[in-house]
Order: C-alpha cells, then structure tokens, then sequence
C-alpha cells in the first residue's frame, strides 16, 4: 500500500461481529475497501458489495485458446507438416486428438489461471507486501475504510467503526 | 447469508398434496400415451409403424454395400445379426420399448436410493432439505422390477440373442461357439437369481431406510441417523456391485457377442445424471407450487452443479469406450459401433450424433456459468435436455441389437414413453405425499438450511 494513502482501520475479534459490522457501516453510507480475515467468512464478500471475479471468464478463454492452439499444432504437425498413418486411420482423425485437446485445454486453464490471478493480486518474486495490520494473519479481522474516497468525515468514521464494536480504531 | 434465516424448525412440517386435479391431468396423458401406443400398434401390424421406415427407400444399394462390409469385418464366425433376422416378428417391436423403458426408469428409481444412501455415507448437510424428494423414488421399483421379470421371462428370446433357441446346444443349426463359451453366465436360471435376487434387497434396504427416515420425523435424535448411515454403506456396497452385473445383464447382453469392460460405468453414468436431473425437475414443480421455500439458490447450485458435472462425466466414459475401441479397431468390438453409425440403413445415425450434442455440448454450455445453475430456467432447460438425451441413449444401446433395422422413432415409442412416465410421476407424487417434504428431525438440518456457496 503507498504511504500516500489515508486509511482507516477497525479491528474486530469476531467473525459475526465483522459481518454485522459491515452492514451497520454501509448502511451509514460509509464505503468499505476490503475486509481482511485470517479465514473466509461466508457471506462477507457479498456483504461488502466486492464486484464478483471475472476469473471464470478468463478461464473460459484461456481454455478455448488452449483448444485451438492444440488442435492447430496436432493437425500442423500431423496432417500438413509431415501426414502420418497411425492405426489406418485418415489423416484427420479427429477422435485420437481429444486427448491432446482435453490437455491442452486443461493447460492453458490452469497455468492461464495462476498467472491472471497471481498478476491481478500482485503476487510475483521479489514483490514485498505490507499488511495493513499483521494480526490480520492470525486472530484478528480488520476492516479498511479509505478516507479519501469517502464524503464522511474521519472522525464520523472512527466513531461508526468504534458503535460496531471494534476493539481498536487505527489509522494508516 | 449465514445467521440470515428467517426459518424456524417449529414450523417446519410440509406436505405435498397431490390434488384430484393433478391426478387427473396424469391419468390424461397416460390415457393419451394408452391411445398413441395403441394406434402406434395397430398401424405396425399393418405394417406402416407411423412413418419411421423413410430411411428404406432408395437405399438398397447402400444397404447391400454396408451388409457386405459387415460381413466383412464380423468375420466367419460372427454372423452377428443373423439371429435377430430370422425371428423377426413385429410385436418385437413392442417388447424392445416395454424393456427400454422399464430398464430407463428402474434406474432413475434405484439412484434415487443411491443418491440419499451416498449423503447418508458421506455425512452430507447440504442434501438434508431436500433429500425426502429423491428419497420417494424408489417406489417407482415395485412397478418396473416387475416388468422387467415378466419381460424376460415370457418375451427374453426377443430381447436377448443368447435365448434364442439352441444357441447353446451342440449340433444346433443355431449352435454359436462364442454364446455356448458364455451360458455359464447368460443363462436364464442365473439372470433371474440375480435380477430377483439383487432387485429384492434394493427394495429391502430402501424399505428399511425409508421406515427409519420416516420415524425419525416422529422420535428425533441422532441414533436413527447412524442406523441410516449404515443401511445407506450397505446399499452402496449392493448397489456397487448390481449396477454393473444389471449393465451387462439388462443391456450388454442383448449384443451378445460384444462386450466392453467399461460398461457398467457408462450405464450407471448415465442412469445417475438423468436421476439429478429429475431430481432438480421435481423439486422446482415443488417449489413453483409453493412448497420448499427452503430449498433455496444455494442448494439448486450444488444440483445443478451434479448435473453438470455428471452430464462430462458420462460423455468421458461414453467416448473413451469409444475412443479404445476405435483406436484398437478389433472387428468384433467395432461392430457394436458400425451398426450405430451406419448400419441399418443408418436409420441409428441421427440419434447417435443428437445424444452427444444433448447429453454433453447443450448441458456443457448452458450449465457453464454460477448464474445458470442458480436460476430455474436455465436449470429446467437442462434437465430436459439430459432427460431426452440420455432416453435416446438408453435407445441407442438397446434397440440396434434388438431390432436392427426394422427399429425407429414412432407411436410405439412416444405411446410407451408417455405410460412409463406418466406413470412413474403419478407413483412418485403418490410416495411424496406419505412424508413431509423436509426431514424436520434430520440432524443436519440447521446445517443444510445455512447452505451457502
């Protein structure tokens, strides 16, 4: 997270409390940047309002490139480069390819997946990232609000975070 | 949401009534399947059959070239279709659908038992609001084991190519070597132990799972439900083992000399998607009438899920008995596939390439997506499509081999489809009407109400 940035965090040390905690905060017209917890809590992405992923879709493309670039290189390989008669069958024998196009497929799915999502997270060597609060891997729920991209004042803010139960109010 | 559930356990009892108005409207499409099958057998008699035989004309050249292939590639000792010719009667035709359709729907009955017995084995929550619907379908068994008993019994030498008389009896002029090598198996005695045999302690153990469930709703507590789980492991170990042994008795069988290894899977695989998809289909009439608020998006998700999953499941085992066969292109196992493809007067080609667009591609893409297996329409849709592709699947596997090519979609076939289903939804609403709808004492209720994925 860059220094520039004005955040306020509340931290709460209970699941139910977080998830009812973003509902008391949105309904206050607070917005909420994330909520980060050592485990998931169901319902609590869709509480927050987060946009749902669009990773299905890429893993939709990923494996359709991967279908095509199986099948071109199978029939590059096996009909115009160099034909082959394997088994007595034509040329063009679609039904031996499904296996090289079933893993094809699943390939690019998968290194196609780590690697948008990896890219989209940030996640790469050498990439040192800061957590908000480091209790955030172990017992502790934190909920981040950015002040600049909200109309309520910090004071309102830290006090709406404080009537949801928060344990304790930081800013960052 | 998790803790969001306005449901409360006291209220939870729910019965389905299965209203006069309902009843009547399935004895009228049973009464019309009567009539169409009746109309569809008259006409056959006459022998126009409904108009299915257009592939006949105009293609006699084809024909004699594809026999002479056949010929070709079944060598000497396989004259593979020779039987079914020469016993040729035209009520065959009407026993092959009695058989299809009662092999189709014992199946969609049994995995209604073997779905509730899995989430019973593995201890599942999310199924417990809704696992009262599968549950009652087994019912459906005191009618269809019946009828495949009398079937075989009284009209097996049309089913079956190894009943024919003296295929077993050395210097028969019917004597085949390859179906005498077999008869330890194939043969009648044994084929009733086991259909009897295995079909009573289906009905046995879903009795016994049933009487518990039912009390459970009376007495509570957690003691019934380990006694389930274990009726539940029984059942699965049976049903392991029968389902394969009915795959190539009811079906494999009836291509006597062919056999394939992968079998049993690729008969239960399609049995199983088309039991979820019923499923889903009776638990959406349910909830379109007003009943099982709580079976909620979450839980249609996870069936929807099934049926997608199962639905490549299927076309996985279906196209690697194929591909194996293909690549190995041993003449006495490609047969099975020739005749489909172009045997026949390829009268079976259509329906060959209809079921794999219905059974794998339509469900492949329509269920792709979260939103489509969390909406009714889209699930509906589905469950359709599998429904009809799979029957046209049971077709493909049963018909060529009993009729050849004197087979075809008809009134026979529409008539005889209407009658079991009808039927077997008239017997299900019946069975579903004996419990409430939600097994208000299951131990993980609260769990399967709070489902949320």
């Amino acid at each position: 997270m860059s220094s520039t940035t004005n955040y306020i965090l509340g931290v709460y040390d209970d699941e139910d409390e977080v998830l009812h905690a973003v509902t008391a905060i949105k309904a206050q017209g607070i917005k909420i940047e994330d909520v980060f917890t050592p485990f998931p809590i169901h319902g609590l992405d869709v509480a927050v309002g987060h946009a749902r992923t669009r990773l299905p879709i890429a893993a939709f493309m990923f494996g359709t490139l991967g279908m095509i670039c199986a099948l071109a290189l199978i029939s590059y390989t096996m009909v115009f480069d160099w034909p082959m008669i394997i088994g007595g069958k034509d040329f063009f024998a679609l039904p031996n390819w499904i296996p090289v196009t079933f893993e094809g497929t699943v390939l690019f799915t998968a290194f196609g997946l780590v690697t948008t999502f990896c890219a989209s997270n940030n996640l790469y060597p050498g990439n040192k990232v800061e957590p908000l609060d480091l209790r955030i891997t172990d017992d502790k729920f934190v909920m981040a609000i950015n002040v600049d991209k909200n109309k309520v004042s910090a004071a309102d803010i830290k006090k709406a975070l404080k009537d949801s139960g928060a344990i304790e109010v930081n800013t960052k | 949401m998790a803790g969001h559930s306005h449901f409360s356990p006291a209220n939870v009892e729910e019965h389905f009534e299965f209203s006069a108005e309902g009843k009547k409207r399935i004895i009228y499409a049973f009464i019309a399947g009567l009539a169409a099958l009746a109309l569809g057998i008259y006409l056959l008699s006459k022998g126009e059959a409904g108009g299915h035989e257009v592939a006949n004309a105009g293609h006699d050249a084809v024909k004699a070239g594809h026999e002479a292939a056949g010929e070709h590639l079944s060598g000497g000792a396989v004259s593979h279709q020779a039987g079914a010719e020469e016993h040729y009667d035209w009520t065959n035709r009407i026993w092959a659908n009695v058989w299809l359709n009662a092999v189709f729907f014992t199946g969609i009955a049994v995995v209604g038992m073997f779905f509730v017995s899995l989430q019973y084995l593995t201890k599942s929550g999310w199924s417990a609001v809704m696992k009262r619907v599968p549950e009652a379908f087994p019912k459906f068994l005191y009618i269809s084991l019946p009828i495949l008993i009398l079937v075989f019994f009284f009209k097996g030498d049309v089913i079956f190519h190894w009943m024919h008389h003296g295929v077993t009896e050395v210097g028969s002029e019917n004597y085949d070597k390859i179906i005498a090598g077999k008869s330890g198996y194939l043969n009648k005695n044994f084929f009733l132990i086991r259909l009897v045999g295995f079909g009573a302690l289906w009905i046995i153990l879903w009795n016994m799972l049933r009487k518990k469930s039912l009390e459970e709703d009376l007495v509570g507590g957690s003691d019934l439900f380990t006694q389930m789980v274990k009726i539940g492991t029984a059942f699965i170990v049976i049903f392991g083992a029968s389902s394969s042994i009915f795959a190539w008795d009811w079906v494999m069988s009836i291509d006597t000399h062919w056999f394939s290894t992968m079998f049993g899977w690729y008969m239960f695989a399609s049995w199983h998607v088309t039991t979820y998809a019923v499923i889903v289909l009776a638990i959406l009439y349910l909830k379109d009438k007003g009943l099982m608020g709580y079976v909620n998006e979450n839980h249609l998700h996870d069936l929807g899920k099934f049926m997608f999953a199962f639905s490549i499941f299927w076309s996985y085992v279906w196209f690697e008995q194929f591909l194996l066969i293909y690549y190995a292109n041993l003449p006495e196992e490609t047969i099975y596939f020739l005749e489909r493809w172009e045997g026949h007067n390829k009268i079976y080609k259509t329906s060959e390439i209809l079921m794999v667009i219905l059974n794998f591609l339509l469900p492949f893409l329509v269920l792709m997506t979260r939103d489509a297996k969390r909406t009714r329409i889209f699930l509906k849709i589905a469950a359709f499509l599998i429904i009809a592709g799979h029957y046209i699947d049971f077709y493909q596997m049963i018909m060529p081999g009993v009729l050849g090519k004197h087979g075809g979609y008809g009134l026979v076939e529409f008539g005889m489809v209407t009658v079991f289903a009808s039927a077997f939804i008239y017997v299900i609403s019946g069975e579903l009407t004996k419990a409430s709808l939600v097994a208000k004492n299951h131990p993980f209720l609260p769990e399967a109400l709070h489902h949320d994925i």
